[in-house]
């Protein structure tokens, strides 16, 4: 009977000892050998042509000078070809792989293969069939096909799974082996070991790789704001993201985390110093435009992940306290359309901007924060609306005249500091610093602040107390910690840092509306943005809300084509990543055990890193 | 029920130390039900008081009246002479640590962290010395950081102090609760059956853990099911029944009692008690026949779960009738103190004897 010969199956796969490959019939060496051979001859087919016309954005059509898509193949090749070397043990090699190279030449060989098969799927589509394809593109198409195959017959270890049970309906079995399958596929692309210690080094070799880390994050992050088609954005994605998954399983990620938490300060200010460089890398303002944007919506989700990640309060109403701050920056500083008729210097705006919104902050929160969860949820969101409904009115015709209603307050002046003006382009050794970039240094500056807040304030006295809250309130009341005080200093403390970087955003953008703040939109930053920010990235950790900030913002302003599906789009992805990786793409420590704890936990207990 | 309360008062009243804990008259109304009746009790310095029980006695309910998260319907409670406040943290902050009878570690906190969320009170360091790292916070931090190594040591987790709280065993996040509490510094921690779950040897161990506490200098009042424990660890041991305080004194007085047998074994009240309350007064005698001593808690029947009204009603209309024999038999042990109540009922929720103390 089938139902048999089933079990039969399953029961061998469990107690089978020697490792196989996800795909059976290729031998491991010749697998392997496919794998280095297939990854070499992609590298060496990015150097040929295509496709016969540059309709196609990126110009693919040359021989011997990679472009555009080609260049992410290229690189995704290489490090497909490096960890198969590694693999092969190769002297000089071997470092890159310090926790095994099976699952890093898998997810990178996978990694290409995305990469070049989306690209040859786009030329096709938007050519008009796969006659439009040069032999180069249907000769990569193949190599990196045939690369995956070779990594798939790779043997590893099979996770041990239960037998079907025989007795079950069939729908069961159904189920039962789907679930089994997808274990075995899981297990192929599992990391086999904890990467082993870095040899002890001199630290100034630390720093120096430390360095290059960081240099090269800048020159990912450049390429990704740079990218110029919808296409070539794409692509970045899968090959930054994929990317990004082959080196944590070669186990460097984690070796790089190592070498970042003993120099954590070091590593803090190195990426300010990597980010305040970004505006060098540019020949225009364009892209600088988008980095000071990143720069606000990320400064916000940080300051809504005090709020959220580390006190567990649920805002949902946060971008009222950015639009406070920015409300309050735009009337005390001079603009024509102002009631008031200050002009305040900046420092002054920035205090007003941020006791503003600490005094709505206290306001909102005194009454509030007496409850707990949804309710809290609910008078935030109410409190969103609240904001925006009430700048609206007071238009001088439903109410008292000091917003300008839905028209906002316009032409506010640039920032002038000591003579700087934010609005006039600087030459700095050679470069031209425009517009936007002034404002980026300044953004950078608030980051800064904001980072240097969330750093101390997660690490000490008040910062466990809200931790201690967010896990247990009635435990924590019993500690001794007067709840209602410390989640009002969070709420307080987050709405004032979100004021702080309004009072920029008015400058940036030279018109502050109502409908810069609503609850949910297509452009970030939004409520529901800077929560998803915070949520996807990672919460309680200060590197999270960045990327998360980052990507959330990058994708829907570079995937323009997408226009109207784009929120149901990001809801998807939203279900997806929170279905495989809940605790979010960056996660410290406790939120990993927190969510995979039937996973084995790493064998060095560091501190949760904030 | 109140004069035998007092019996019991009386003979212990001589125990040294000064009063730490002094819970008067406390009563705790849930709507129409009365979880906690005019209960009595005081820890003194240097002791280890006992609180057993059937299920639903309102041990636990006592226990959040007495830190705070529960506020008292009526009585008040004195810590070293001063009344308590009615919230959690400020009962913490004047001496009164706790743990919980199910586990309520951080869980995603280390354990070194959730011993320093313990020294929350002790330290005084706000926001604003975070964010500016003012001088004094270093030195407060690792002050905070080596008293709660210190702790760790004592509960022999030191080595364990980065892992997360949630990934020690059982037996262990007990201790760690234990750790916690200790963290402020109490002068007074009270348990919530610290035992709940473990087997015998770590039963032994923190019964070693508690006199341990108790030679610090800290007075302990502890939850218990388990008779053995209780009667070996404690100076005095209170039995509550159904709300009401049945009895206090040392283990033997309280083994002996034949009430206690009885609301352990889930005998009905008002069949004994006559003839109970009528050998009241010479307790020790009849101690030959006491039950081994943990027997009862194996035997405590499901029945005696969480009384529902009408039986609180019946069993105290019962209970009345029969206080009336032993307050005229033995008038002279009678504490001469307050709330020397005249027979309380249901329909009277407003005790005129325990309203005086209504004052918390």
């Amino acid at each position: 009977m089938t139902t048999i010969s089933e079990n039969t199956q399953a029961a061998s796969v469990a107690k089978r000892d020697e490792a196989t490959g996800l795909i059976g019939f290729l031998p491991a060496k010749a697998a392997r050998a496919l794998v280095l051979g297939g990854s070499v001859l992609t590298v060496a087919s990015c150097f040929l042509a295509w496709t016969w016309t540059p309709t196609f954005p990126g110009d693919l059509t040359y021989y011997g000078s990679p472009a555009g898509l080609q260049l992410q193949v290229l690189v995704l090749g290489l490090l497909t070809a490096l960890f198969a070397l590694s693999s092969y043990g190769v002297k000089g090699t071997r470092w890159l792989t310090p926790a095994g190279a099976d699952a890093a030449v898998k997810v990178a060989a996978l990694a290409t293969f995305g990469t070049t098969w989306y690209t040859v799927a786009a030329i096709s589509i938007s050519l008009g069939g796969p006659v439009n394809l040069e032999p180069g593109g249907a000769i990569v198409a193949l190599t990196t096909l045939l690369t995956l195959l070779g990594a798939l017959a790779l043997p590893f270890q099979r996770p041990s799974v239960h037998p079907v049970d025989p007795e079950d309906t069939g729908w069961d079995q159904l189920k039962h082996r789907a679930g089994n399958g997808w274990t075995a596929f899981k297990g192929a692309f599992a990391a086999t070991g904890t990467a082993r210690k870095l040899p002890p080094m001199h630290s100034s070799v630390e720093i120096l790789i430390i360095t290059g880390i960081l240099a090269v994050a800048l020159g990912v992050f450049t390429y990704g704001v740079g990218t110029e088609y919808d296409e070539l954005f794409v692509g970045f994605l899968i090959t930054a993201g994929l990317g990004f998954a082959a080196i944590n399983k070669s186990g460097l990620m984690q070796q790089a985390t190592q070498l970042t938490k003993k120099h954590q300060n070091l590593t803090i200010a190195g990426a300010f110093i990597a980010a305040a460089l970004f505006p060098f890398t540019q020949t225009d303002d364009q892209y600088a435009t988008l980095g000071v944007y990143i720069l606000i919506f990320a400064t916000v989700a940080l300051g809504l992940n005090i709020v959220v990640g580390l006190a567990g309060l649920l805002d949902l109403g946060y971008v009222a306290f950015l639009g406070v701050g920015a409300y309050a920056a735009a009337l005390v500083s001079g603009a024509p359309t102002s009631p008031f008729g200050v002009h305040l210097p900046f420092w002054a705006a920035v205090l007003v901007g941020a006791g503003a919104s600490l005094v709505f902050g206290v306001l909102i929160g005194a009454p509030t924060l007496r409850l707990r969860g949804d309710y809290l949820a609910i008078v935030t969101l109410g409190f969103g609306e609240i904001f925006r409904i009430a700048v609206m009115n007071t238009d001088g015709t439903s109410g008292p005249d000091i917003t300008n209603g839905s028209n906002g307050i316009a032409s506010i002046p640039n920032l002038n500091i000591f003579g700087f003006d934010f609005g006039a382009e600087h030459a700095i050794g050679g470069f031209t610093i425009g517009r936007f970039a002034n404002y980026f240094f300044l953004m950078l500056l608030i980051m800064a602040v904001v980072v240097l807040v969330f750093r101390r304030s997660g690490d000490s006295r008040i910062g466990r107390a809200w931790v201690a809250i967010r896990e247990d309130e009635t435990a924590a009341l019993a500690m001794g910690i007067n709840g209602f005080r410390v989640k009002l200093i969070a709420f307080a403390l987050g709405a004032s840092l979100a004021g702080l970087a309004g009072t920029v955003q008015a400058h940036v953008t030279y018109t502050v509306t109502p409908e810069q703040y609503l609850f949910a939109g297509p452009i970030p930053p939004n409520s529901a943005f800077l929560l998803a920010a915070v949520v996807l990235g990672g919460m309680g950790t200060m590197s999270g809300p960045l990327v998360g900030a980052s990507l959330l913002f990058l994708i829907p302003n570079k995937l323009q084509f997408m226009g109207e599906y784009q929120l149901f789009a990001f809801g998807v992805a939203l279900i997806l990543l929170m279905r495989f990786r809940p605790e979010g793409m960056i996660a410290n420590r406790r939120n990993q055990l927190e969510f995979h704890e039937h996973d084995e936990t790493p064998a060095t207990p560091a501190k949760a890193g904030a | 029920m109140t004069t035998t309360t007092k019996t019991a008062d009386a003979t212990n009243a001589p125990t040294a130390g000064e009063t730490v804990l002094d819970a008067r008259g406390v009563t705790m109304r849930f709507g129409g039900l009365t979880a906690v009746r005019d209960v009595n009790l005081t820890v003194n310095s240097g002791e280890i008081v006992g609180l057993i029980g059937p299920n639903g006695a309102g041990k636990t309910t006592f226990f959040n009246c007495l830190t705070g998260l529960y506020v008292p319907t009526e009585g008040e409670v004195r810590y070293k002479g001063t009344v308590l406040p009615p919230t959690s943290y400020k009962v913490t902050d004047a001496g009164i640590a706790r743990t919980f009878q199910n586990i309520r570690l951080f869980h995603n906190m280390t354990v070194l962290e959730n011993v320093l969320v313990g020294r929350h009170t002790r330290m005084k360091q706000g926001l604003w010395s975070a964010l500016l790292r003012l001088p004094g916070f270093k030195k407060a931090e690792a002050e905070a950081t080596e008293r709660a190594m210190e702790l760790l040591e004592f509960i022999g987790l030191q080595d364990k102090a980065q892992h997360l709280a949630k990934n020690l065993p059982y037996g262990e996040q007990r201790k760690l609760e234990i750790a916690r509490a200790l963290a402020s510094d109490p002068g007074l921690i009270l348990l919530d059956e610290p035992t709940a779950g473990m087997n015998p040897q770590e039963t032994r161990a923190a019964e070693e853990l508690i006199f341990a506490i108790r030679d610090m200098g800290i007075a302990v009042l502890v939850i218990e099911h388990d008779m053995r424990f209780i009667f070996n660890l404690c100076d005095r041991v209170a039995v509550l029944v159904q709300g009401q305080k049945l009895i206090e004194g040392d283990s033997t007085t309280v083994q002996s009692d034949e009430r206690v047998i009885a609301a352990y074994l889930g005998e009905p009240v008002a069949e004994t008690t006559p003839e109970a309350e009528a050998e009241a007064p010479a307790e020790e005698a009849p101690a030959k026949d006491a039950l081994t001593k943990d027997a009862p808690a194996k035997a405590a029947p499901a029945e005696e779960d969480a009384p529902s009204e009408e039986d609180a009603d019946s069993e105290d209309a019962d209970e009345e009738d029969a206080d009336e024999a032993p307050a005229d038999e033995a008038p002279a042990e009678d504490a001469p103190e307050s709330s020397d109540t005249p027979e309380s009922s249901e329909d009277t929720p407003h005790d005129p004897a325990s309203g005086k103390e209504n004052d918390a």
